[in-house]
């Protein structure tokens, strides 16, 4: 007890180096433990961002772009598929539910995403949750557009408002506006924390009604423009989408249904399963995920070693005090935990303000992240594995304590009751 | 501990045929007798380099002899283990530097208190009084009670080395030693130090060895032990 008291006005007596000792360790701490909770968060958010969907199918190429344009809104197609294909499968015995996306416009950086009720109907994040509306209905006229619920927040549009379209995917107003045809916001989607946030949706008809006059990627020449007045729901044709989600009737059904899309004649399509191909997007993550926690390891082990510098050169003014209380009848054993006891305080300290270091910033963080990445990072308990940090961080730091404390032990014996000065 | 002699029959201090030399060096103490009755007051002098400090290391039990036994209160500290040694020094010894002897981050009382937080012998010695109230009483008697919340490095060097006595006294250790305790005071505090620790010593019914080169000190001691009469190593 008096040891654990003479350990804590010491370190006290020492405010600046302790307090600087302690925030450095804290800081390391809250690098060790936030990178764990962001790499589980992310985890956690990502795999949460799609459910129940067996397959994603879309025009062959990389699968890891498919899964990112049609599920995370990154990233762009290179190739659309036919409505026929599209049809083929949805009208497939084995198939339970479809949601057919058309992409590639955008409206003020965020995307603009051509669906229909199925999507309202049967899209799930978070195992079992569904789209709702915040107000309004779903769009279903041409010109209908429903918000995601950032894009409501962010651009501040109410129900009633006008928006125009840009042409590709552009931050900010696009080089070509389909400023001619105007949507107007008939829905405002309720919160789900992905990045079914931070799209606009309308039905396949507006999208294709929008490009209905253009002609190979261009917009219309004079005098060829189709006013947005002519054009009718029941006249349009879908040719084409961009990708849709699929889910199967069973199990095995998924597998077959994969093979199937991947052997398709009619034209070259691939499918993928959502889990699959977000387990090797993780794969790839992981060196850096890797690479991050070698970097916070290696920022612990200087802020214990910073520790280590700063008890250590504090002990050649500390002779005397040593001597003192050897008079005063203190064991060298005593003098070593002295030392052992201050590093302990310092280390300890600094794992519990960087825990709370690491609450205090995915709390403040959390609304940010998910602003501009669409991930929900949740504030859960301290993993196992942060724990053990924790722990390792401590018993580290006690350990450490003893280079200096062996060194106090060695003077004393050696300086006995001279002061050294 | 080992059993001691019936504490009023031994000496303060017997040292019979005592060595002493650093690992690796040649001999700095060679004392074949010395020995300080109870209640005594021993000015112990010679010059810089003679082995005072080392000699008081002996009988503080931090340094142990090479060679031959060192008996304080009846304890022969050479047999005893270094651990035991150390007990042994803050349940019966008091001890006083020349310099620097409090702990920078303890206030005054907290200093004077600390061998009685240290040990439970000096503790048990002040019977029912509580811990400040031991503080206060020596404190004031010394001079220093209204000091005793203040951050020692706000004092001067002669209210210092009072708050050193205090600590050298609270519990009323038998042995005090006291290494130049007064070399850095000036004349009048000087006086006024050695009647305080005289005093208190008294009361407390210590024995006092006092280490000093300052023989005009001398004459206020009972007896007068020169290092190098006794010490049979010459200085080379």
């Amino acid at each position: 007890m008096v040891l654990l008291s003479l350990a804590y006005h010491s370190l006290r007596d020492r405010k600046l180096t302790s307090a600087l000792t302690l925030g450095s360790i804290a800081l390391s701490v809250t690098l060790l433990i936030g990178v764990e909770h962001v790499r589980l968060g992310a985890r956690e958010s990502f795999a949460n961002t799609i459910s129940q969907t067996d397959l994603i199918v879309g025009a062959r190429g990389g699968a890891l772009q498919l899964l990112l344009y049609t599920v995370f809104r990154v990233g762009s197609a290179t190739n659309n598929i036919a409505y026929e294909s599209y049809e083929y499968f949805r009208n497939h015995p084995a198939v339970a539910w479809t949601i057919p996306y058309s992409l590639g416009d955008s409206h003020r950086g965020f995307r603009v995403v051509g669906t229909t009720e199925d999507f309202y109907k049967n899209y799930r994040y978070r195992r079992d949750r569904q789209v709702e509306l915040a107000e309004g209905r779903i769009p279903s006229d041409i010109f209908d557009v429903a918000l995601g619920s950032d894009v409501a927040a962010e651009l501040k549009y109410r129900l009633g408002d006008h928006v125009i379209i840009t042409h590709g995917i552009t931050h900010g107003r696009g080089l070509l506006e389909h400023d001619d045809k105007p949507f107007t916001v008939v829905g405002i989607l309720e919160r789900t924390a992905t990045p079914v946030d931070r799209s606009l949706y309308i039905t396949l008809e507006g999208m294709e009604a929008m490009h209905l006059d253009w002609s190979e990627g261009a917009p219309p020449l004079l005098g060829e423009a189709i006013p947005a007045w002519k054009i009718a729901k029941e006249e349009i044709t879908i040719k084409q989408i961009t990708a849709f989600l699929l889910r199967a009737r069973s199990r095995i059904d998924t597998l077959r249904l994969q093979r199937e899309v991947n052997t398709f004649e009619d034209e070259p399509l691939m499918a993928i399963i959502p889990g699959v191909t977000l387990g090797e997007l993780w794969r790839t993550i992981g060196y850096a995920e890797d690479a991050l926690r070698v970097v916070s390891l290696f920022v612990v082990i200087i802020g214990l070693l910073g520790m280590l510098v700063s008890l250590y050169t504090a002990l050649t003014e500390r002779r005397r005090e040593m001597a003192v209380l050897r008079a005063v009848g203190a064991g060298p054993l005593r003098i070593v935990l002295l030392l052992v006891l201050e590093s302990g305080f310092l280390s300890m300290g600094g794992a519990i303000v960087g825990v709370l270091l690491v609450y205090a910033l995915s709390f403040i963080s959390q609304p940010i992240v998910e602003r501009h990445f669409g991930l929900f990072i949740p504030i859960q308990p301290l993993t196992v594995t942060a724990y053990l940090y924790v722990l390792a961080v401590i018993v580290a730091g006690l350990l450490i304590g003893f280079v200096p404390a062996l060194r106090a032990y060695r003077n004393s014996l050696a300086d006995g009751l001279t002061m050294r000065l | 501990m080992a059993p001691a002699e019936p504490a009023e029959l031994s000496p303060a201090v017997e040292l019979d045929h005592v060595r002493f030399r650093y690992e690796g060096r040649p001999d700095i103490l060679q004392i074949p007798s010395l020995v300080i009755a109870r209640h005594e007051r021993i000015f112990l002098y010679g010059p810089s380099g003679s082995g005072k400090t080392t000699l008081l290391g002996l009988l503080a039990g931090v340094l142990r002899a090479t060679e031959g036994s060192v008996r304080v209160l009846g304890h022969n500290l050479t047999a005893l283990s270094a651990r035991q040694r150390d007990v042994f020094r803050g349940a019966h010894i008091g001890y006083i530097f020349q310099l620097f002897n409090l702990i920078t981050y303890l206030n005054v009382e907290e200093n004077i208190l600390l061998p009685c937080r240290l040990h439970r012998e000096p503790r048990t010695r002040l019977g029912g009084q509580s811990l400040q109230a031991a503080a206060l009483a020596v404190a004031t008697r010394l001079g220093i009670a209204p000091l005793l919340h203040q951050r020692v490095t706000n004092l001067s060097v002669g209210e210092q080395q009072r708050v050193a006595a205090a600590r050298a006294l609270v519990g009323t250790p038998e042995v005090i030693l006291a290494d130049e305790p007064t070399s850095s005071l000036d004349y009048d505090h000087r006086q006024r130090f050695l009647e305080l620790l005289f005093e208190c010593g008294e009361e407390a019914g210590s024995t006092l060895i006092f280490v000093s080169h300052d023989r005009t000190l001398m004459p206020l001691f009972h007896r007068a032990v020169s290092l190098q009469e006794i010490n049979h190593v010459r200085a080379a």
